[in-house]
């Protein structure tokens, strides 16, 4: 009895030994998880889910907020955290919208570099008092120049299907029943 | 006797190519409107270079390419351009992009045609002379010529081999090309064969076409070119280049190389001849071969304008009544066109109008009961089946794991597939979406760098601001001290609180305008600091013309950001 | 919505594939019928009516179209091939039990065609086999010459007087007479002389239903509907093991010749373990997969407990497939001078 309970023992000091020494042998710096998370969710930094832009998100998620708050990334974001976590998907806590671009009007444009400041990812150019203009290809679409503009001169417009971005579809075809033979 | 490889797989589809060579071509009559997209080549769009309204003559330039791979686009006839807008392409997808239309005036009036000096010109001016002549690839693939007419660095060119495989079903442009403009297309292969130095140059036709094969090398004789005219054997798909390449040198090219890494190069037979005509005469891609087949009444070869909407071509071969649609290309690669007002751009080989007598619709997919048959049909070495399932399950991980992007679309899996799957389609699905994704992933890195290049801007800017409020309200307060200092004795009794109140204040504004002149200065980058000895004097040169013209006083400017 | 290229198929489908293999099925089925009795017609009636019921069942459940599904043939050759494993003259629930066990179980409960990891057959047998192996070991006696009425009385428990009409299948008969016979050192030469059992190669009669199943299976292969590798290795696999083994005593061992002639080896080789689905897909795999099957089923006939090994080889090498599969992907074109 004695000796077994010793023998327990020690294997339990040789294991949780060789539990720490691995701990600190093999310490990943940082945390691995929320670069993870972070390279799931689509980088708008739009803060739709409430966090102010996309990795204080991602850390948020790892704390365990929930998955489903970031609308760009869509139904199949919400599907891949949760094949990253390990989580029950959940319907998106929003709509799903078409992929936009931002659009100034240049005729009602006063120049007020608001929009500028607004754009988390630096796609809009433009100085004081000059017509600002949104690189297309660098606008994620994140809408956070919208409000900031005084004269309501920037739409949303989603992006256009063309010959370059169109994609093929996946075939799904009825099965249907044929068409019963003529009996001869 | 050559010795020829195999490759693994192909397939026999019926080849329904007599038809279509009974009578020699003949040149289509021209349509009442021409529509010439922009975009016919792979690579850069060129650039519209004519406006509605001007008129154009026969072989003139209205789309300038844009960048290295890329291809002019010319006036197949003279006429006035009507319009330059969106219509719809000869594309699977039935969207539009940029076309000119021209309304042809019947008279033909060519530009000034000047042939190219190829023999004493330096190979890169012969290669912008092809791609000023807008040719692409002919075979359907439509990349730009000039840009394969390198040989890769190191590498020596082996052997140079033009394409007369025609595999596919139904079409026989190339056929009727090779019996009736083999000497052109020998003079362009010698054309490609002087830029490119190989060592040899073989010429692969499938021995389903016997008189192309006898025209060839009767054309080679007579130019006198030791050129090797070799029969392969029909088998879809030998006239890819990759297969016509592997049965001709036992070489593989493999996925993301070029063939040039291997030291070969492969070119359509209709593209080397459009490639002498354009060195040779001065004439640009303005028209080609296409094979006008399938359920008409006088399935034939036409050369035909590029441009030429496809109902107008149609109707030259009389399509029975029974026809429902049009497919463009051949039956194993082609697409249905989206309508028949889409017009024949330089890829277009072949138009096959459809019946359903003629192309049943697919009968219904069944599951896929792992038979192989695919595997064994693929002349790639693919493992269809495999790809299939992840591809139906939108893993695209895992289709790229069984290496999704070497397959070439050629449809000899969904040929033999006894279940009826239309596998190419499931495959051509998964490559765009992972296409797509690939491109949201590298604009969602990019976003997230500028983001955080944003974030570390405004960071720095705060910490700078914040600093010259500290740096100013300093000296404020030393100033203060100072004067404090000096007039301390005599004003014993002033209220300390009402100083103290005073300088906060001043600091307060003096900060403002530091900001002010920060913001300036951050908005006005000065290229006035760090001058070296000459350019001062010569700027202190200029101020003192200034001076004695009257214009402003130097001592205004007294703005200095380096304070 | 229309579909892309290509717009031209092979004639052919699921149908005209099972359809083959069931056509080569013919040559063997006439040669047992011949041999045994038209015992086997009536249970490759029940068999298939079996088979159909039950897929028709599971189909209409699962909400699929029943004519597509039915026409295909697979579910058809499920069912003759569990009659052609079964005795021939077992009751009829037996096989009806059987084959429903098959269909429902190990293939619609899977998601039907083309999902089951099982071969569906095989399956079956091992069930019952498990279940009642007293009545899955009463084959007929070879001497033993009944009408198709007494064979229907007999299969449907009309008749009583079973036991005295059957006897061990060849295999069994050998090994259990070298077991019975150790002291009195029995050998394997002396066992096969007797003629009441054992034909010139194998089992007396079985040996030439057997190269019925051989000749409609070269067929298949001649017709390219299955591959040479999986008989191929599954046959050399035997042969290779039983000639070893028959060299090294062939007082103890049988040899080569009787192991291929005798049992399911080649029903097992040519019909059943190429079963598409349910193999491993590629060349090499196939190789493997078939060598795996001879070997396993060699083993277990010979120093296992059950009279034959094919179907638990086979249902072994099943699971492994998948594996076996993704362990042999051919390379792909152009491989050599990728990075």
């Amino acid at each position: 009895m004695l000796i077994a309970i010793a023998i327990m023992a020690l294997g339990a000091v040789i294991l949780g030994a060789m539990l720490g020494w691995a701990s600190i042998r093999f310490k990943v710096e940082g945390d691995p998880l929320v670069e993870k998370i972070d390279s799931v969710l689509p980088q708008t930094q739009c803060g739709q889910c409430g966090y102010p832009g996309c990795r204080p998100y991602a850390e948020a998620i790892a704390k365990g907020e929930e998955i489903n708050l970031c609308p760009p990334g869509g139904a199949e974001g919400v599907q891949k955290l949760a094949d990253l976590l390990g989580r029950e998907v959940k319907a998106l806590d929003a709509e799903e919208k078409p992929k936009q671009v931002a659009l100034i009007d240049e005729n009602t444009c006063i120049g007020c570099t608001l929009c500028i400041q607004a754009c988390p990812v630096d796609a809009i150019v433009g100085a004081a008092k000059q017509l600002h203009t949104v690189v297309a290809k660098l606008c994620t679409g994140c809408e956070l120049c919208v409000p900031p503009c005084p004269v309501e001169c920037i739409r949303m417009e989603a992006i256009p299907e063309t010959i370059d971005n169109w994609k093929w579809k996946h075939p799904v075809i009825a099965i249907q029943p044929v068409p019963a033979r003529k009996v001869a | 006797m050559f010795q020829l490889f195999k490759f693994n797989g192909g397939v026999k589809p019926p080849g329904n190519k007599a038809q279509s060579v009974g009578q020699p071509s003949a040149t289509a009559p021209l349509p009442a409107r021409l529509v010439v997209p922009l975009h016919q080549n792979i690579g850069g769009t060129p650039r519209p270079v004519v406006k509605a309204g001007d008129r154009v003559l026969k072989g003139q330039l209205i789309g300038e390419a844009d960048g290295w791979i890329s291809a002019a686009v010319h006036a197949p006839t003279s006429g006035m351009v009507r319009d330059i807008g969106a219509y719809v392409q000869p594309h699977p997808s039935g969207l539009s992009a940029v076309s000119v239309v021209i309304e042809p005036d019947g008279r033909e009036e060519w530009i000034e045609r000047q042939p190219v000096d190829y023999r004493n010109l330096p190979t890169d001016a012969v290669q912008t002379a092809i791609r000023q002549a807008g040719i692409v690839g002919l075979g359907g693939a439509a990349f730009p010529t000039h840009g394969k007419t390198t040989p890769a660095k190191g590498v020596p060119m082996e052997e140079l081999i033009i394409n007369g495989g025609e595999c596919e079903p139904y079409i026989t442009c190339d056929d009727i090309l090779m019996r009736e403009q083999g000497e052109g297309i020998v003079r362009g292969t010698a054309i490609i064969r002087d830029l490119m130095q190989p060592k040899k140059v073989l010429i692969g036709i499938e021995d389903n076409k016997p008189e192309a094969i006898a025209a060839m090398r009767a054309a080679v004789a007579a130019c006198g070119e030791n050129f090797d005219v070799v029969a392969v054997p029909a088998l879809y798909p030998a006239g890819s280049a990759k297969q016509l390449t592997r049965m001709l040198t036992g070489k593989e090219v493999p996925v993301g190389k070029r063939s040039t890494d291997i030291g070969t190069q492969c070119f359509n037979v209709g593209t080397v001849y459009a490639v002498w005509r354009a060195l040779a005469l001065g004439e640009p891609l303005i028209d080609r071969m296409i094979t006008v087949t399938g359920n008409v009444e006088h399935p034939r070869n036409w050369r035909a304008p590029i441009g030429m909407p496809i109902a107008d071509l149609l109707a030259l071969g009389g399509p029975k009544a029974d026809t429902d649609g049009v497919i463009l290309g051949g039956p194993m690669m082609g697409f249905v066109a989206p309508d028949l007002t889409v017009s024949t751009v330089k890829a277009t080989n072949c138009l096959i109008a459809r019946s359903r007598t003629l192309f049943p619709p697919a009968p219904p997919e069944m599951p896929c009961i792992r038979c192989g048959e695919c595997a064994r049909a693929c002349p790639q070495d693919l493992q269809p089946f495999e790809m299939y399932w992840f591809s139906r399950a939108r893993n695209f991980g895992k289709t790229q794991e069984y290496h999704i992007f070497d397959c070439i679309e050629c449809g000899c899996c969904s040929f033999v597939c006894p279940s009826r799957i239309p596998l190419v389609q499931y495959f051509r699905f998964a490559k765009s979406e992972i296409w797509a994704r690939e491109g949201d992933k590298k604009a969602a890195n990019s976003a997230k760098e500028r983001f955080e290049y944003k974030k570390a801007r405004e960071e720095r800017e705060k910490a700078e601001k914040a600093e010259k409020l500290a740096k100013a309200a300093a000296a404020q307060a030393a100033k203060k001290a100072a004067e404090a200092a000096a007039t301390g004795d005599s004003l014993p009794v002033t209220t300390p609180t009402a100083d103290d109140a005073e300088a906060a204040k001043k600091a307060a504004i003096a900060a403002a305008m530091e900001r002010a002149k920060a913001q300036r200065a951050a908005v006005q980058p000065r290229n006035t600091d760090a001058l070296n000895a000459d350019q001062q004097h010569a700027i202190d040169a200029v101020e003192a013309r200034r001076l004695q013209a009257g214009l402003e006083t130097p001592a205004a400017d007294n703005e200095n950001p380096s304070s | 919505m229309t579909l892309s290229s290509p717009y031209v198929l092979k004639e052919t489908s699921v149908t005209w594939v099972m359809t083959q293999v069931c056509l080569a099925l013919l040559p063997g089925i006439a040669v047992y019928t011949w041999v045994i009795g038209p015992a086997i017609l009536i249970q490759l009636a029940l068999a298939s009516l079996a088979a159909l019921a039950g897929e028709a069942a599971m189909l209409k459940i699962r909400g699929k179209p029943l004519n597509l599904f039915l026409t295909d043939g697979s579910a058809l050759l499920t069912g003759w091939l569990i009659a052609l494993t079964f005795p021939p003259l077992s009751p009829w629930w037996l096989i009806v039990v059987g084959t429903l066990f098959a269909i429902v179980v190990a293939k619609q409960l899977y998601g039907g065609l083309g999902q089951n990891p099982f071969n569906p057959a095989m399956i079956a047998f091992a069930a019952s086999i498990v279940s009642f192996p007293a009545l899955m070991s009463q084959w007929p006696s070879q001497d033993m010459h009944l009408g198709l009425v007494e064979h229907l009385r007999i299969v449907f428990g009309l008749s009583p007087h079973l036991d005295s009409l059957t006897a061990a299948t060849p295999l069994d008969a050998l090994k259990t007479g070298l077991k019975l016979g150790e002291e009195a050192g029995a050998s394997v030469a002396g066992l096969l002389a007797n003629a009441q059992t054992f034909g010139h190669v194998g089992g007396r009669g079985w040996e030439w239903i057997t190269l019925a199943y051989l000749i409609g299976g070269l067929w298949l292969c001649l017709r390219r509907i299955i591959t040479w590798h999986v008989p191929a290795s599954f046959l050399a696999a035997v042969v290779v093991l039983s000639g070893a083994l028959w060299l090294y005593d062939p007082r103890e061992f049988a040899n080569p010749l009787f192991h291929l002639f005798s049992g399911g080896v080649m029903l097992g080789a040519f019909f059943i373990a190429t079963d598409p689905v349910t193999c491993a897909s590629t060349p090499r795999g196939k190789l493997i997969f078939g060598a795996g099957c001879g070997l396993l089923a060699y083993v277990i006939r010979v120093f296992g407990g059950y009279p034959d090994g094919v179907a638990f080889a086979v249902l072994f090498l099943n699971i492994c497939a998948p594996l076996i599969s993704l362990l042999t992907q051919p390379p792909v074109f152009g491989a050599k001078g990728r990075n």
